[in-house]
């Protein structure tokens, strides 16, 4: 480890070779994600494409690809800037010691791949982003309470007066998380040496703990998480204090305390009990403006710098992630409404409902947050080029408006499709029909797919860069594009 | 850090005078506009709380104003459903197959609602458009295995075809005569024959030799001028239409292991009525006799 900056005076020796490993990995997790996903996304389009091969079908490869997108790519993330930002906000190393710190990393590798050699060999408890088995759940357990034990230990420490906001956020996740996955994954393995295991929950206790758990995988671990990376780094990047102290405060509160009630909207129309399915609606409805919360803290940071958006690509990516985090985050209120949900259900709309905040709010805020960090923990003076920057960033959101609006189209007229009737009262589709009529928006949407692995693909090129020491020399970005183009 | 307020000169708004690692805070009130939208969504909640089924207590729960329950809703709408189709389903239900073909209004009807039941059930194998593919027939043309009649077609769609869950399924089974009843010789001059009754290209000298043999091993199901046996599900052979292909290759390898194709059978899967439909919809693809 190099001596950090002298910026502070006598800082304290931040271990930043973790969060040096972390911010590589969630590069490289990322690539591997969106590799998997537009595999897939051509499966569906052209199903020829799982060439028979048990390892390489459909059932097999979404769970990577959802493991890879979530809990490697997203969760490297995680793990790089909350351990980056709370040795930054407290003023103290991380508790526990580099040791440690290096067995988060590795502990946490090992989980990757444990999980995804077990899915793509068909080990799966076939519980949705909770498949690895009861070996890998345990293992995952123990990292997570070191993570929890070094992340409150360095709170403890501190040399601040007050926990910053985002570490509200971290603590949040980090807690909730544990709280989720323990009791989600209670199971009884068949054998000690066997991999299978049997849920503790049958039924419609079973499918409402693993909504509860699902719900608040997207609540607490791809929305608190990333809000507590965003309330690092935009100001950061920025240069401007945080919009609101007091809005922060509520809709902390409001969002923890909302969303944890909201998992039963995903069994609207089932066998769970009405009363139950009302509740998580209305808490749903109730979650809007709390989301929303963090989005105005977030944009409104801007305020008084806005003409950083056309010069600055790296805020660019910050600040549309942000908007694309209030846009989903008013859309799954809106699809928890009972009568909506009766058309949006089992549709492509959820998918594109999920990769609106998969991909616009989750990977664009972490690829902002590994262009912010890249340079930090090198101590490089900038970024290789911010051309290419603001070249994945056009790459990426072209990307991501394919996908959304083509599972929009899809799912709304699937949805249409299987409620319809003839005049006589018959079922006017078959359902091979309306997966015939889905074909165009598949391709549509592994188009997008491409789309975003290219930028993907060229971040990674200019971190690679940026890491050997290189400066591009180019024209700066504010030179290059006249304001209206730029125009959020 | 110190608790030092200052005025931020952007926007001309105080700090909490708070600061980690060089990040402030402004002290920026919540917008008003946030503030009602969210207890508007509260006072959405609670009133759809009161109108519908919410809190437990006990063993029971609340059931709100409007005394909603979606599997109430589901059974509404589908009596509405029916209700929408008037008598005419029963009428279907109610009269014997000739009757339904004799009669404009329940014939459309039968064909409307057998149509979505073939799309539903019968498509994955027969294909959307009836046409078959290779093992499975084609129900668009006058070639029929087990009859083409109204009757012979229902009968097919009730038992199915060597289903054995259903002691009235059709059943036969051609031997193969490839495991020691003809030799290599004898199956391949019968191919030519078979070829011959169909009037496809074929070795003359060779298909005289194989008369001999179809006259014996063949003929008692196939008929000696190919016409086929309806009563037993033996395919006609001296047509243009065949079951796999019509050249050696298929046909060789049908007499040496001959492959049976399967059918369930539909009785307990499907009602009576869309049965009905569904043999007369099949009937009316322009085959029927």
């Amino acid at each position: 480890m190099k001596a950090t900056h002298a910026e502070m005076g006598a800082a304290p020796q931040y271990d930043e070779t973790v969060v040096r490993y972390f911010t590589v990995a969630t590069a490289l997790w990322g690539v591997v994600a969106f590799l998997v996903g537009v595999v897939i996304a051509l499966q569906l389009a052209f199903p020829v494409l799982n060439f028979d091969l048990p390892w390489l079908s459909f059932g097999r490869l979404r769970p990577l690809h959802t493991s890879a997108a979530i809990f490697a790519f997203g969760g490297c993330a995680l793990f790089a800037t909350s351990l980056h930002v709370v040795q930054r906000t407290c003023r103290v190393p991380l508790y526990g010691g580099r040791e440690v710190a290096m067995f988060l990393f590795w502990g946490y590798q090992l989980f990757i791949v444990m999980a995804a050699v077990g899915y793509v060999t068909g080990v799966t408890q076939g519980k949705e982003y909770a498949e690895p088995e009861w070996y890998v759940d345990l293992w995952l357990t123990l990292v997570w309470v070191v993570y929890l034990i070094v992340f409150l230990g360095t709170i403890m420490r501190r040399q601040e007066p007050h926990i910053y906001v985002a570490n509200w956020f971290y603590l949040a996740f980090i807690v909730t998380v544990a709280l989720l996955h323990v009791v989600n994954n209670l199971s009884v393995p068949v054998s000690f040496f066997g991999a299978k295991s049997y849920s503790a929950f049958a039924g419609v206790q079973d499918a409402l703990t693993q909504w509860w758990y699902g719900h608040n995988a997207v609540g607490f671990f791809l929305t608190a998480g990333f809000l507590g990376m965003m309330y690092y780094i935009i100001p950061k990047q920025a240069n401007r204090p945080v919009y609101s102290y007091r809005l922060s405060i509520v809709h902390f509160w409001s969002l923890i305390f909302l969303y944890i009630w909201a998992g039963p909207h995903h069994l609207h129309y089932t066998a769970l009990p009405e009363w139950a399915q009302t509740l998580g609606m209305v808490f749903s409805v109730m979650l809007w403006m709390p989301s929303w919360g963090g989005m105005i803290n977030g944009i409104m940071t801007l305020s008084g710098a806005w003409e950083k958006l056309r010069t600055d690509p790296v805020l660019r990516f910050m600040v549309t992630a942000v908007a694309f985090y209030g846009m989903s985050t008013f859309e799954g209120p809106l699809m928890s409404v009972r009568a909506v949900n009766s058309l949006s259900h089992y549709t492509d709309w959820t998918i594109g409902h999920v990769h609106s905040g998969a991909l616009g709010w989750v990977a664009l805020i972490s690829f902002g947050a590994v262009y912010y960090l890249v340079p930090v923990l090198w101590h490089r003076e900038r970024l290789y080029s911010l051309r290419l920057v603001a070249w994945h960033y056009w790459i990426a959101t072209i990307g991501i408006i394919l996908y959304i609006t083509s599972m929009w189209v899809s799912g709304i007229l699937q949805g249409l499709m299987w409620r319809s009737y003839d005049e006589l009262g018959f079922l006017q589709y078959s359902f091979v029909e309306t997966v015939d009529a889905m074909h165009p928006f598949y391709v549509i949407r592994a188009i997008g797919g491409i789309f975003f692995l290219l930028g993907a693909l060229i971040m990674l090129y200019n971190l690679c860069r940026t890491i050997r020491g290189d400066l591009r020399s180019e024209t700066p970005v504010e030179r290059l594009q006249p304001a209206p183009a730029a125009a959020e | 850090m110190p608790t030092k307020i200052e005025k931020d000169q952007a926007t001309g708004v105080d700090t909490t005078g708070h600061e980690w690692d060089g990040v402030r805070e402004l002290n920026n009130p919540l917008p008003r506009w946030w503030l009602y939208v969210f207890y508007a969504t509260v006072v959405f909640s609670i009133g759809y709380m009161v109108i519908f089924p919410s809190v437990p207590y006990g063993d029971g729960y609340l059931k709100g104003t409007a005394d909603y329950s979606a599997r109430v809703e589901v059974e509404e709408s589908l009596a509405e459903a029916k209700a929408a189709q008037g008598d005419i389903l029963a009428r279907v239900a109610e009269s014997d197959l000739e009757t339904i073909r004799g009669d404009q209004n329940l014939l459309a009807f039968s064909i409307a609602g057998g149509g979505a039941a073939f799309a539903e059930n019968c498509a994955a194998c027969h294909g959307t458009g009836a046409t078959g593919g290779p093992g499975y027939p084609n129900l668009q043309d006058d070639d029929w295995l087990w009859g083409g009649d109204l009757n012979a077609i229902q009968t097919t769609i009730r038992h199915g075809i060597r289903w054995e869950q259903n002691e009235d399924t059709r059943y036969s089974e051609m031997p193969p005569f490839g495991d020691g009843i003809l030799d290599r010789a004898q199956i391949v001059a019968t191919t030519q024959y078979v070829l011959s009754l169909a009037n496809l290209d074929h070795d003359a000298a060779m298909a005289t030799a194989g008369q001999t043999v179809y006259a014996e091993q063949c003929a008692a199901c196939h008929k000696a001028d190919g016409a086929g046996d309806p009563t037993l599900g033996a395919p006609a052979l001296n047509d243009a239409v065949w079951l796999y292909a019509g050249n050696a290759d298929e046909i060789a390898t049908q007499i040496a292991r001959p492959r049976h194709g399967v059918m369930p059978a539909w009785d307990n899967r499907l009602s009576p009525v869309t049965i009905k439909m569904l043999t007369v919809y099949v009937h009316e693809l322009g085959g029927g006799q």
